[in-house]
């Protein structure tokens, strides 16, 4: 199975939680905003420490509470693409992108710089800082240096949000090669209906009263279209 | 250019030298009091918070009296330095470091902290997620990135410590060669006619190397900026 995503986590009066196993090879959390979308996101990245649960990605444990496990994030090999790109301002598109490259362990690395900017085509962006890059370039750049860290797994954040709608066609395209060129598993959060239309092949929807009841499967709706 | 006598040298190199080891032995404990004051949550934070800021409030003089009670040869700190190191801070130019240090720190935790606090703790998520442990991420993203903020909690620890006068006087008195700085020089001078240009060449002194400490930090945040840090398109 790519995911195993078992989690609950009490934020404040709200229960965020997820109990969702799939093969999918580009999972959607839809649901609207403020059902802890993101928070599920940041559990399997290891920013946020679920109160209770089992995350596993491709086999591999990375959150149970009963066997006592936590990798840090360091260590997860979870690429995650934010919503606002969190490129590091001191430092220029080229140092962004190997940021992470150069601290995964060599038999992790499964694409290089070159092959990561003729992919996304940001070849000629590698001088620049981050201040001076567009919408869609810079989260492009972010795409990139997620990549190049050697993930096994990408989280994406409403990676769209911050574009406009040109710049929108351009990134799902992008997304939908990584999910049918690098075959590299991703989960997706959105609240955008055609986006997970055109993105997704398996979507869980989450909405407020099935979190407030903890743990809830299914959710789950097949797009009519699906890849 | 004016000319110095070599009281007057010594006085100046003196006034470096405290002000240099009161900022540099400073620095680290003023970034380690500001981090935890801007990013760490803990019982007694408004109590530390208070007593690092005290030196700014209670008048320099009382602050001088404190550190002579704690750090004289029969106080506690003093004894335990004196019979475990062998240090003796009274009368010392190593004291009146120390007193210069106690003034400049709350200077040096504003200015720190306020710098940390702007630094996107989203940016150092980032990181740890591209592979980043902890402390590389804190010496990658929140370090360089705070920098502006440390340079500036230097240079204002470093001319607070130039000027610093009343704790540094009643704490290890004023003696020539030794705890005799800039300003307490001028004071002295200023007890004696016709020392007028005296006061005149050290008063010039003390200014050209505040403006010189501001004019080099800001040189510093600059070169900083041009490295993207503030980079306009």
């Amino acid at each position: 199975m790519s995911f195993e995503l078992r989690a609950e986590k009490r934020l404040g009066d709200r229960v965020v939680a997820i109990d969702h196993v799939s093969d999918a090879r580009l999972l959607a959390l839809f649901g609207a905003s403020g059902v802890g979308k993101t928070s599920i996101l940041n559990m399997v990245a290891g920013l946020l420490r679920p109160e209770r649960g089992h995350i596993a990605i491709a086999g591999e444990t990375l959150f149970d509470d009963v066997r006592r496990i936590d990798v840090p994030p360091e260590r997860r090999r979870v690429g995650y693409i934010f919503q606002d790109n969190r490129l590091f301002p001191h430092k220029r598109v080229r140092a962004n992108l190997l940021y992470g490259h150069r601290l995964a362990e060599t038999a992790n690395r499964w694409i290089d710089l070159d092959d990561v900017t003729r992919f996304l085509g940001i070849g000629h962006l590698l001088d620049r800082w981050p201040q001076t890059l567009s919408g869609g370039e810079a989260q492009r750049v972010a795409i990139g240096r997620a990549l190049l860290a050697g993930p096994r797994l990408l989280l994406m954040d409403e990676p769209l949000s911050s574009l406009d709608a040109p710049r929108r066609g351009e990134i799902m395209t992008v997304i939908a090669r990584i999910r049918d060129e690098l075959r590299i598993p991703i989960l997706y959060v959105s609240h955008e209906k055609n986006e997970i239309a055109r993105l997704a092949d398996e979507v869980v929807v989450l909405d407020d009263s099935e979190s407030a009841n903890g743990p809830h499967e299914d959710g789950v709706i097949r797009p009519a279209y699906s890849p | 250019m004016i000319s110095l006598s070599p009281d007057e040298w010594q006085v100046i190199l003196l006034s470096l030298k405290v002000s240099l080891i009161a900022v540099g032995g400073t620095l680290p404990f003023a970034f380690a009091i500001a981090w935890l004051l801007a990013r760490v949550r803990f019982p007694g934070k408004l109590l530390l918070d208070a007593l690092v800021h005290l030196p700014l409030v209670i008048p320099p003089v009382v602050t001088g009296w404190l550190l002579l009670i704690a750090f004289g040869r029969t106080g506690p700190a003093g004894r335990f330095l004196e019979e475990s190191f062998g240090l003796t801070l009274m009368f010392r130019w190593t004291g009146a470091a120390l007193a210069a240090a106690v003034m400049a720190l709350p200077l040096m935790v504003r200015a720190m902290r306020l710098s940390i606090e702007a630094v996107d703790i989203r940016l150092e998520q980032a990181a740890r997620t591209l592979g980043a442990s902890r402390w590389h991420a804190f010496l990658t993203i929140a370090l360089p990135l705070s920098l502006p903020g440390v340079v500036a909690g230097a240079v204002l620890g470093f001319a607070r410590s130039l000027g610093e006068f009343g704790a540094t006087i009643s704490f290890v008195s004023n003696i020539p060669g030794e705890t005799r700085t800039i300003p307490l020089a001028i004071y002295a001078a200023l007890q004696v006619p016709g020392q007028e240009t005296v006061v005149a060449r050290l008063a010039l002194v003390s200014i050209l190397l505040s403006f010189i400490a501001l004019i080099v930090s800001e040189l510093i945040v600059r070169r900083r900026r041009a490295a993207g840090s503030f980079h306009v398109l």
